[in-house]
């Protein structure tokens, strides 16, 4: 391709059919530009995969593979095990590469939660992504075991006698803590060099690591396409999704926020899908819910230090049990 | 080298000796004395392989998977419910092009839950795009792992070696495990890539829409009919190394037989005992064993059935509502082409036990 | 062994064929001048298209020799750029 301004410069391209404004999009490009060259790409099905991989118009400048929706921690297992014995047995010389796994919460929470367990059990060191955009937004916004309580999806629409989703949040970030990830962060799409930093950071230990980001989605969130990075900041400054970085088990750092912090409506309101929860008292009562959830971060993971006054606890699983 | 050896172990020592880089497995019977053969293997330092424990079939197979897109020769093994639980990834291994192999050692499928031998399992996953071969007896089940490495990688194409559960994995007899020289002098000159590789990056699975998919799958259908040919050269060169014959189709007493059996798997050896009873009585009878399931050998089938009188399949799978898939399988291989009669039987689903008199009594 | 006339597999970058550019209803328009080549418009553009450029006029005292500005081939008009810049410097106009 001649004059083609991105090679050497990027290893995510553009020309991907991801929708204006893509959170996930936004941030594998970082995510993947960080790793650098040395880096196997395993993705699950779900809208980066499909959006970077159509025949003929590749997105990926890495050695990528898509096998299935649920099993992208078993290839990445199998690829590091072919690894090792090219390594020990083979005795070829070579720089381990990266390998990372990109799935979405539908892939990670649900259908490919028991695969990632067997990724953790056995201790291998792969770094797993987890691009939470809270539902199967490929297949159309239908719900997934990331969804917030009252998230109004089209498998938990609100009406006449329903909020919305009626559970709570799926908390994968305790699952992997709990099972020895070695490394376990949380991140948004309006953090990028968050992100950068905590991929660098991550690589640097041995064993499975897991990061989990929350990316807005624009068609399932029904947000304004220029609004991405503005919903994904509320998310954080809100506490509704506290940023933590988590390392053998302590909480070494979070993103802290402000004693004028937002309150969760600021979040809410950008969102069609939580519009219904204005409506009326029951959808009031839920959002009040929310709010509950944002002040349990802060005061759980000390978000907030010119708040009231309490003891913070460092341990994330005293804080999980 | 002869030794007694339970079939599963000669299977694993076999496995073994063809040198898999990433072994994966689920533990289910009948298969499971495979995979402790190859466990102890890697405990005791008798192999080299990275030994990979999967929390599920689907994880075992995505792990080979992995592994092999990777470039490492791989192995996994199954039965009945696991082959079910990742057939998922079996089609995808198939689609990808991965030389995977793997052992199916025969068992029903639930419900009703029953540990012992048919072939409804692998007759499942016909349609999957992998090379499927049947193992008649103990040695077949030894040399045909050999084989399968071979044509897999040869032809980047994944092959599935069945062997009959408990009848092969849980009996000893008297087998020959070829040496390791000769095994590496056949496999020697196959050149695996690694898909995979930072200095050539290259993107795999790709989504492939309406105007391209048709053409793809007809491709990858051409390409496993073609193997036919490729794969009987092999089974040549395997007589040149080993000494032993393998065969796509065999046959047992069938040159001037008037009526034939016809099965998949190692109850031939009683099929062969009730022609050699129904001979002494006088009728004219023969047996074939269908070695491949797919490609499915239809020129070989033909050869072997075409002037015949009858046919009996017997049918270790049912297709449920319509009738045994084998019967189906030889019906449309002789279709317009041969006059002969064609019974179908169906035989010892969930282990029961198939005697010689009940084959005898099939013919009347 | 008959020739295969699909890869099993697909090429990097090939997406570059793909000119997003046509799905927009709306384009980011830069003011160099005010331009001060933070690069966070850079950071947060979801298409990773927008590229620096260096300024082909004479600069003002401290005035960044360097600006970034959306490549029109891939740039879908998301509006995010404008919205994340500091200086205020970029506007979205409605293409024609």
């Amino acid at each position: 391709m001649k004059n083609n301004p991105y090679k050497n410069k990027t290893l995510f391209y553009p020309g991907h059919t991801a929708c204006a404004g893509c959170g996930q999009n936004l941030t594998a490009r970082h995510i993947i530009n960080t790793l650098g060259p040395n880096t196997i790409v395993v993705n699950a099905t779900g809208c980066l995969e499909v959006t970077t991989t159509k025949y003929g118009e590749s997105a990926w400048g890495v050695p990528y593979i898509h096998s299935l929706f649920e099993n992208p921690a078993a290839v990445a297992s199998g690829i590091l095990a072919a690894m090792k014995f090219k390594f020990k047995i083979l005795n070829l010389k070579f720089k381990m590469p990266n390998i990372v796994v990109f799935a979405g919460d539908g892939a990670t929470f649900d259908i490919g939660f028991g695969l990632l367990s067997g990724m953790f059990e056995r201790g291998d060191n792969i770094l797993y992504v987890c691009f939470d955009n809270e539902g199967y937004q490929n297949t159309g916004a239908q719900a997934s075991g990331s969804s917030p309580l009252g998230t109004d999806t089209t498998t938990t629409p609100h009406g006449k006698k329903s909020i919305g989703a009626l559970q709570t949040k799926k908390n994968m970030v305790a699952f992997a803590v709990s099972q020895g990830a070695v490394y376990v962060a949380t991140s948004t799409a309006a953090y990028p060099k968050d992100i950068e930093a905590k991929t660098i950071e991550a690589l640097k230990y041995n064993g499975p690591k897991y990061i989990q980001i929350l990316v807005p989605c624009v068609p399932g969130w029904g947000i304004e396409s220029n609004k991405t990075v503005e919903v994904a900041r509320l998310a954080a400054t809100t506490g509704f999704y506290p940023i933590l970085e988590i390392i053998e088990g302590k909480i070494t750092k979070v993103l802290k926020t402000s004693a004028q912090k937002p309150g969760i409506e600021e979040y809410l309101k950008l969102q069609k899908r939580y519009e219904h929860l204005f409506e009326n008292a029951n959808g009031k009562k839920v959002i009040a819910q929310l709010q509950s959830i944002c002040d349990q971060n802060i005061a759980a993971y000390g978000l907030c230090p010119t708040c009231e006054e309490h003891e913070v606890l460092m341990q994330y699983r005293e804080i999980n049990k | 080298m002869k030794q007694i050896l339970e079939g599963s172990q000669a299977i694993a020592l076999t496995v073994n000796l063809c040198r898999p880089e990433v072994v994966s497995a689920y533990p289910i019977t009948p298969q499971t004395h495979i995979v402790e053969d190859l466990a102890k293997m890697d405990a005791d330092g008798k192999s080299d392989f990275e030994f990979v424990r999967a929390e599920s079939e689907f994880s075992a197979a995505s792990i080979v998977l992995g592994a092999s897109a990777a470039g490492s020769r791989v192995y996994t093994a199954t039965s009945s419910q696991g082959l079910l639980l990742m057939t998922e990834v079996v089609y995808n291994i198939a689609g990808l092009g991965l030389p995977v192999v793997m052992t199916c050692a025969n068992r029903a499928i639930g419900a009703p839950i029953n540990i012992w031998n048919d072939q409804q399992d692998a007759y499942s996953v016909r349609d999957s795009g992998w090379i499927m071969l049947f193992a008649k007896n103990f040695q077949e089940a030894v040399d045909l792992h050999i084989l399968a490495y071979k044509i897999a990688e040869s032809v980047s194409l994944p092959v599935i070696v069945n062997v009959d559960g408990f009848i092969i994995t849980h009996t000893m007899e008297e087998v020959d495990i070829p040496n390791e020289k000769l095994i590496k002098r056949f496999l020697l000159e196959i050149k695996r890539e690694n898909i995979l590789d930072v200095k050539n990056p290259k993107t795999f699975g790709s989504l492939v829409t309406p105007s391209d998919y048709q053409e793809m799958r007809l491709e990858l259908h051409e390409k496993i009919k073609n193997q036919k040919s490729k794969i009987k050269h092999e089974m040549g060169k395997f007589k040149n190394i080993f000494g032993r014959k393998l065969d796509i189709v065999s046959e047992y007493k069938t040159k001037d037989a008037d009526t034939v059996f016809v099965i998949t798997g190692a109850i031939y050896g009683t099929v062969m005992e009730a022609v050699n009873s129904l001979r002494k009585k006088g009728k004219k009878v023969g047996a074939v064993h269908l070695g491949m399931l797919r490609p499915f050998p239809d020129e070989d089938i033909l050869k072997a059935l075409a002037n015949k009188k009858k046919i009996i399949v017997l049918n270790r799978a049912i297709s449920l509502g319509a009738e045994g898939i084998l019967t189906t399988e030889i019906k449309k291989a002789l279709y317009g082409k041969c006059k002969a009669k064609i019974q179908g039987e169906i035989i010892g689903l969930g282990g029961r036990d198939v005697t010689v008199e009940e084959i005898v009594g099939l013919v009347k | 062994m008959q020739k295969q006339n699909f890869l099993n597999h697909d090429l990097p970058a090939g997406s570059l064929k793909n000119k997003t550019g046509v799905w927009r209803n709306f384009y980011p328009v830069v003011d160099k001048t005010k331009c001060i080549n933070c690069a966070i418009c850079e950071m947060y553009c979801p298409e990773g298209c927008i590229l620096q450029k260096t300024k082909n006029y004479k600069l003002k005292a401290n005035e960044a020799k360097s600006y970034y500005e959306a490549d029109l081939d891939y740039c879908k008009g998301c509006g995010i750029c404008p919205e994340v810049c500091p200086v205020k410097c970029i506007k979205m106009e409605t293409e024609k």
